[in-house]
């Protein structure tokens, strides 16, 4: 049994090294296929009927002119009469036909009959939920009574962070094709490994029957694990329309709808600290919608959970709309904003720099020294010291520049993953797993850890991911991913490799456990003239392949991987007190993420964490509900604001990378720097225009409805 | 979400979607409307009446013609995807908000979702397919792998095709060009600081003879 461990760093050839993604020339040519390129013979195309209210019970439903429409091969009902749709977006029937045109058309022609049936989609508003909210119970730790009556200060504040979705670029579907006992299903998923069985039990057949196949995935983010009723009904569509394969992508107005959102949170929330600004008591009234099933609590009080007197109530309010789903670091930018948005408020209260406050409250948190570090690193690449003023204190122009700063933490250890390695006799290795790349860089991981422990350059190792005919691995969901397959990867290379050393062994006149794989060679360790090319010691294998498993168990790891990280984000805005509007003038996010395997890809998931759940959580994104007809007025990328290229200003990211870190393995990035943006740019526009802002996102009306309470 | 059977509800007007659904992915509150006496302005454009049903046409894409028949009210997008395989320029927003289905019209990178494919008749057609014929990356292409540029990669073909575009009228880019020339497209998975390097680098590149 081979050791495992991860190399030496001074002994590494790949790991470390700033490799650029195996898929990307693919990617920015065009080739790459995604799930909703795929086409093949015989195609139709699906489409759904959703319910337009947003409560609603279906009384009739008639689908007799479009099945009668030319083109039209198959229509099923999704939602019969007396089935109660709960929000707006409900899937009730769907078609295949010949053309994407004809398809919509048919769709027209169904007649559905509704009752329709009172809704509410308000969750801010807390008095107006009535029964529609579901109080958690109390949860007291310390005496928090006390704390507050002795506080030498204390502070309350109001906060809110909406519902966001997930908006996914390549939309939620499928291609797939049920002909006899075989379907095939090209997906857009998280979840290679796991998709299928998911299907074949909403389908009932085995498990056995489903084929999943997905190259590339236009961005799932959380909201693409399972197969969904649009799976289960292209399947359908595919069988009666006589196994012919039918694509079924939702459109962006039906995606933005029901493919996947955040929850919100609001709070009420009361600090109690001394003078110095230690934090001694929390108090929250918090409350959030997860959509109609309610859900969502987001733990609060956040990174400073051991603050010694709490006392907190929650409640998850019910709306008429999709269930949330796991949006990047699920309820933590919530979490986030409610507890940092209020000490920055503590700080500003009094007068101190929330640099000193958090600092001063680092005992509080799980990691103190970790974040301490973080903060000073942080302030210095900020530049902090010079750039901090008072809150509001920004000069006589109409545009202020402000700086605010958040912390955050994510797990991140690997999933369970299995891996397979083939070396065949002429040299060219196969590293398969049932996983999936969704853009962060998961080939690469793969092939460089891969070719690190056998010795070879990365283009010599051939990835296989993507099929559910391969080694299971764990969902990507949870940062899980890196630490997972880099795990098993090593593991099963180690594996197939030790197996390569005992053929070749006696060729080269030493036992196998005197054998080291570098730069393409087999060699003899301390000896290195006593070698065989790779070439020449897979040769040795005759006709036959090794085949060797590499497993992770998330239970022992063997420090190959491990979680639980510490991040720290600064933000320089500049608002424009005129118009409103917030800049991002520069971001600095410093991150502590173990062993790092690529750091161009890990620089890039920081980068596109920062933008995705940062900016566009605090200045652009929010799902708006029509309160009159309980639907979505936003469903659109006009009105469904992302940000832009000249959006982001310029973003710094540091990795911690020290030695203390590498030792601890691989550990997830996707989720931890998507975190603590948000906060940190609603604490600078804070700082900068003098009074807060309670509700993200910042948009210029918000900006100056605050500046002229502010005045008032 | 809507269609003309729902009772009960609110009452609804046509909206923006549903007209572009109409003309383009069919559907909408137009789309049976639109194979009447509505598709004859729009064949007009071409110079002669078609449709409503499938009428040939025959776009230039890549520099080869390409015969295809379909009806008036599928767009450049749909064409190029469904009915010529060429599935470099995705289909995202639906409706010109989004960039990802760039592809460059007689010298200009437009959005194939907005536009109907019998207007694309007698232009030259630019899609991302063409750009790196013969397996060589275009240098636009290359500095994207170069800078991590993509992560998922859905925008990034009509990424690449708005910077090719883009450099051809501006050879010389700063930073602040590239963000406003490139406004027009969206990236989700957030990597635009590495776009912001590749397009400018490019440009360096396309200038020092890789132009293609």
């Amino acid at each position: 049994m081979p050791e495992y461990s991860w190399p030496p760093v001074e002994k590494r050839k790949l790991i470390g090294k700033r490799i650029s993604r195996i898929d990307g020339p693919d990617k920015s040519s065009g080739r790459a296929k995604y799930g909703s390129d795929i086409s093949r013979p015989g195609l139709l195309h699906g489409a759904i009927l959703t319910c337009p209210h947003a409560h609603a019970r279906v009384t009739s439903i008639d689908t007799s002119a479009a099945e009668k429409t030319p083109g039209v091969t198959a229509v099923r009902v999704i939602s019969g009469p007396g089935t109660e749709c709960q929000w707006a977006g409900t899937e009730v029937a769907a078609v295949a036909a010949t053309s994407e045109q004809i398809a919509w058309d048919a769709l027209r022609k169904i007649k559905v009959q509704y009752e329709v049936l009172p809704h509410f989609v308000d969750d801010e508003d807390l008095p107006k939920a009535g029964a529609r909210a579901k109080p958690a119970g109390e949860q007291l730790t310390g005496d928090p009574e006390k704390a507050f009556r002795e506080a030498e200060v204390t502070f309350e504040g109001y906060y809110g962070i909406p519902v966001l979705t997930h908006a996914c670029h390549e939309p939620h579907g499928q291609v797939i094709m049920w002909k006899g006992d075989r379907i095939d299903f090209w997906c857009t998923t998280q979840n290679v490994s796991g998709i299928g069985g998911d299907l074949a039990t909403s389908l009932k057949v085995p498990a056995t029957n489903v084929h999943v196949h997905q190259d590339h995935m236009g961005g799932g983010f959380g909201s693409k694990f399972s197969a969904e009723r649009w799976g289960v009904v292209g399947a359908e569509l595919s069988k009666a329309s006589g196994g012919r394969p039918v694509k079924l992508f939702l459109d962006r107005a039906t995606e933005l709808t029901i493919a996947g959102c955040r929850p919100s949170a609001y709070a009420r929330i009361k600090l109690a600290a001394r003078k110095d600004g230690v934090i001694t008591g929390w108090e929250s009234q918090s409350w959030s919608t997860g959509g109609f099933t309610g859900g969502g609590a987001p733990p609060i009080p956040y990174v400073f959970t051991e603050i010694p007197n709490q006392k907190k109530n929650h409640t998850a309010v019910s709306v008429n709309a999709q269930a949330a789903r796991a949006w990047r670091a699920p309820n933590h930018q919530q979490a986030c904003y409610l507890t940092q948005c209020a000490m920055d408020d503590l700080a500003a209260k009094l007068n101190m720099d929330p640099l000193e406050l958090f600092m001063k409250n680092c005992d509080l948190t799980g990691r103190p020294d970790v974040y301490r570090a973080q903060f000073q690193k942080a302030a210095e690449l900020s530049d902090w010291k010079r750039l901090w003023h008072p809150r509001g204190d920004s000069g006589s122009g109409h545009v202020k520049r402000g700086l605010g700063l958040a912390c955050h933490t994510w797990g991140g250890a690997g999933h369970a993953s299995q891996c397979r390695t083939k070396i065949h006799p002429d040299g060219s290795v196969e590293i398969e797993l049932g996983s999936q790349d969704l853009g962060t860089g998961t080939r690469t991981v793969i092939a460089m850890v891969a070719a690190e422990s056998l010795g070879l350059p990365v283009n010599a190792v051939k990835v296989k991911i993507g099929e559910s005919d391969y080694p299971p691995s764990g969902a990507s969901g949870g940062s899980t991913t890196v630490g997972g397959v880099s795990s098993s990867t090593r593991k099963s290379t180690l594996n197939a490799l030790a197996k390569l050393f005992e053929v070749v062994a006696p060729a080269l006149g030493a036992t196998p456990d005197q054998l080291e794989a570098v730069d393409s060679r087999i060699r003899v360790k301390g000896n290195p003239a006593k070698a065989l090319t790779w070439q020449a010691a897979c040769r040795k294998l005759g006709a036959r392949t090794i085949m060797e498993m590499g497993e992770n168990n998330p239970r022992n790891p063997g420090g190959l991987n491990t979680g639980g990280v510490g991040g720290v984000q600064v933000a320089d805005v500049s608002v424009d007190t005129e118009t409103g509007l917030v800049k991002v003038n520069k971001i600095v996010a410093v991150q502590d993420c173990g062993l790092i395997i690529n750091p161009k890809t890990a620089e890039s998931q920081c980068l596109g964490a920062i933008i995705f759940a940062g900016i566009c959580g605090a200045l652009y994104e929010e799902r708006i509900m029509d309160q009159q007809t309980g639907r979505v007025v936003n469903s659109s990328y006009d009105f469904y604001k992302l940000a832009g290229i000249g959006d982001v200003g310029q973003i710094v990211v540091h990795l911690n990378m020290e030695p203390e870190h590498d030792k601890r393995g691989v550990v997830g990035l996707g989720e931890p720097p998507a975190i603590g943006g948000i906060t940190a740019i609603a604490n600078a526009v804070a700082n900068a225009i003098g009074v807060r802002v309670t509700n993200v996102p910042l948009t210029p009306d918000r900006v100056l409805a605050a500046l002229e309470r502010r005045n008032a | 979400m809507s269609h003309k059977q729902d009772s009960g509800g609110p009452p609804k007007g046509v909206s923006r979607r549903g007209f572009m659904r109409g003309v383009g992915l069919g559907g909408g509150a137009l789309g049976v409307v639109n194979q009447g006496a509505q598709a004859e302005p729009q064949a007009a454009a071409a110079g002669r009446t078609a449709g409503p049903g499938p009428a040939p046409i025959t776009l230039q894409i890549n520099g080869k013609p390409y015969n295809l028949t379909v009806e008036p009210r599928v767009t450049l997008l749909d064409a190029l995807r469904n009915h010529l395989n060429m599935t470099g320029a995705k289909q995202v927003c639906d409706r010109g908000n989004c960039g990802a289905c760039t592809v460059i019209m007689a010298g200009k990178a437009v959005y194939a979702c907005s536009i109907l494919a019998i207007d694309a008749q007698g232009k030259e057609i630019q899609t991302i397919e063409g750009l790196s014929e013969g397996g060589k990356l275009h240098p636009v292409s290359a500095a994207f792998v170069r800078h991590d540029a993509q992560q998922c990669g859905y925008c990034t073909p009509g990424f690449v095709m708005a910077a090719k575009a883009f450099i051809d009228k501006n050879p010389n880019p700063t930073i602040e060009q590239v963000e406003t020339g490139l406004g027009g497209n969206l990236c989700r998975c957030g990597t635009y600081v590495g776009v912001r390097q590749a397009v400018v680098e490019a440009a360096k590149a396309m200038k020092g003879g890789q132009r293609a």
